[in-house]
């Protein structure tokens, strides 16, 4: 089997003296689509925002296609240049979207073409209008961000981050602002792309949706990942697991 | 004894109140412009800087913000010629004052707004790799611009306002022009009716099409 593209190892972080993260281990293979359940404030956004280092870690070791993100041999901070380099390698789409509000739809996608992939502007402008019409907002180039819906402005915020061709996409909640009946048209997006192949690390809270479109599961609680597997084995095996027990019990009485 | 009100003279010498208020606009307009360049470049510098620079700023800000703009003037105009070789006509005098002025007063608007632009929207120009610059320039700077904009017109009509304060040292603008009629022809009342409406005239509309173009970027560029 070909190595990981990401290789975490006993990763730390802390926020003053609070250990967010206390020791993660994770893999993630090329076309592998994992997501990461667990309680809230157990680490897992600052997980994310470390793998592109939006937060410097303390400890341990991040890979991606065998260099260290965020840190040189030594383990001195890269410089910002080689930092942002790094960064557009993985594309983040955050849970309040965080679109830029002074351009357009296509403006948001355009910005890192131009600027970091130094496409032309037609060039960036073609792209973009290709994964706008991905998306199914092909109408919707020129609209600016307050005028689309918080559905439409996630899956601008998608066509954002894959269009730069990033190795691996980290997804973080990105449901989880959105009004119910919104939800599906965002979730039809990314399982359109995991068909395709792209490598996914994504949070979420959507258990089923978790289940049904990714290949491995992985339980976080406290700062550590504490069960892993393919979807259906971790879910069959919780009774022996009191915490992923207790944890998935929200999720029974519902959509489960 | 009445004062009988006679607006003769005043139409008659009314090309030095017009000449005035042309001149306090583009005062007004220069300071503004130089202003906001070294409001800007300060706030960047504040926000980046580390703990002499912004302390350095604060005191520029903190001076010029406590004193009144008329002794400013005065200390421009007379007091630095007394102690550096230099020289300069009275209007010229006049708009560095003033713009150094806007600048103390930009620099706090240019900071609260950049200090006010959600995080996360940084965060996403980070990760799409964007450099510290060019985060600067195509995502903090275009959203600091909508949130201080209200801010910006307030200041722009202030500075209008404040253009008056360059009679003192003979600038004629239009404050200025009221003054000449009053001296040439004893009409005080009415020469300083004139000159006030002039002044409210000009300030409404300024605040009305500043709205206008604040609407306009609110409706359509809103987060
Ligand atoms: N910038 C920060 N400064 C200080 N503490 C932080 C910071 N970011 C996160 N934390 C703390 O770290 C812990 C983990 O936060 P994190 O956001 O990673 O959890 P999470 O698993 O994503 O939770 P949720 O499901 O609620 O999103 C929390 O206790 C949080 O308060
Ligand atoms: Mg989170």
């Amino acid at each position: 089997m070909n190595p990981p593209l990401l290789t975490i190892r006993d990763l730390r972080k802390s926020f003053g003296k609070t250990e967010v993260l206390k020791s993660v281990d994770l893999d993630v293979g090329r076309g592998e689509v994992v997501a990461v359940i667990g309680p809230s404030g157990s680490g897992k956004t600052t997980l994310l925002r470390c793998i592109n280092f939006l937060e410097a870690y303390d400890g341990g070791s991040i890979r991606i296609d065998d260099s260290e993100v965020g840190y040189n041999d030594a383990r001195k901070r890269r410089g910002e240049r080689a930092l942002a380099r790094m960064r557009a390698e993985t594309g983040m789409v955050f849970q309040s979207f965080n679109l830029f509000p002074h351009l357009t739809a296509a403006g948001n996608i355009m910005l890192g073409l131009t600027k970091v992939r130094r496409k032309s502007r037609s060039e960036a402008r073609d792209i973009a209008k290709v994964w706008l019409e991905r998306v199914g907002l092909g109408h919707k180039a020129d609209a600016l961000p307050s005028e689309l819906s918080g559905g439409q402005q996630q899956r601008v915020g998608i066509a954002r981050a894959v269009a730069m061709e990033p190795k691996i996409l980290l997804l973080d909640e990105i449901t989880s602002a959105l009004d119910p009946e919104l939800v599906g048209e965002v979730l039809e997006v990314v399982r359109g792309l995991a068909a395709e192949g792209m490598t996914m690390l994504m949070v979420t809270h959507e258990i089923a949706f978790a289940r049904d479109a990714s290949s491995r599961l992985v339980f976080m609680a406290d700062g550590a990942v504490a069960a892993e597997g393919p979807p259906a084995d971790l879910i069959a095996s919780a009774e022996a697991n009191p915490r992923l027990n207790s944890f998935l019990a929200r999720f029974r009485a519902s959509n489960f | 004894m009445g004062y009988s009100l006679n607006f003769s003279v005043v139409w008659r010498n009314f090309d030095k109140l017009w000449g005035g208020l042309v001149l306090s606009l583009e005062l007004a307009v220069v300071s503004l412009a130089i202003g906001v360049v070294i409001g800007l470049v300060l706030a960047v510098v504040h926000v980046s800087g580390g703990r002499f620079t912004r302390m350095a700023i604060a005191v520029y800000v903190e001076a010029f913000r406590n004193t009144p703009l008329i002794l400013l003037v005065y200390l421009v105009f007379y007091g630095l010629p007394q102690v550096v070789d230099l020289r300069y006509d009275a209007t010229t005098s006049f708009v560095a004052t003033l713009s150094v002025y806007a600048g103390a007063y930009l620099v706090e608007v240019f900071r609260s707004g950049l200090e006010a632009i959600p995080r996360g929207q940084i965060d996403a120009g980070r990760a799409i790799g964007l450099t510290p610059a060019q985060r600067l320039f195509h995502v903090r700077l275009p959203a600091m611009i909508r949130i201080t904009l209200p801010a910006l017109s307030n200041t722009f009509i202030s500075l209008f306002k404040d253009t008056s304060v360059a009679s003192v040292i003979a600038v004629p603008e239009l404050t200025w022009g009221a003054q000449w009629i009053n001296l040439n022809t004893f009409r005080i009342v009415e020469a300083y009716l004139m000159a006030t409406a002039m002044y409210l005239a000009t300030g409404y509309v300024m605040l009305f099409s500043l709205r206008l173009v604040e609407r306009r970027f609110r409706v359509g560029r809103n987060a």
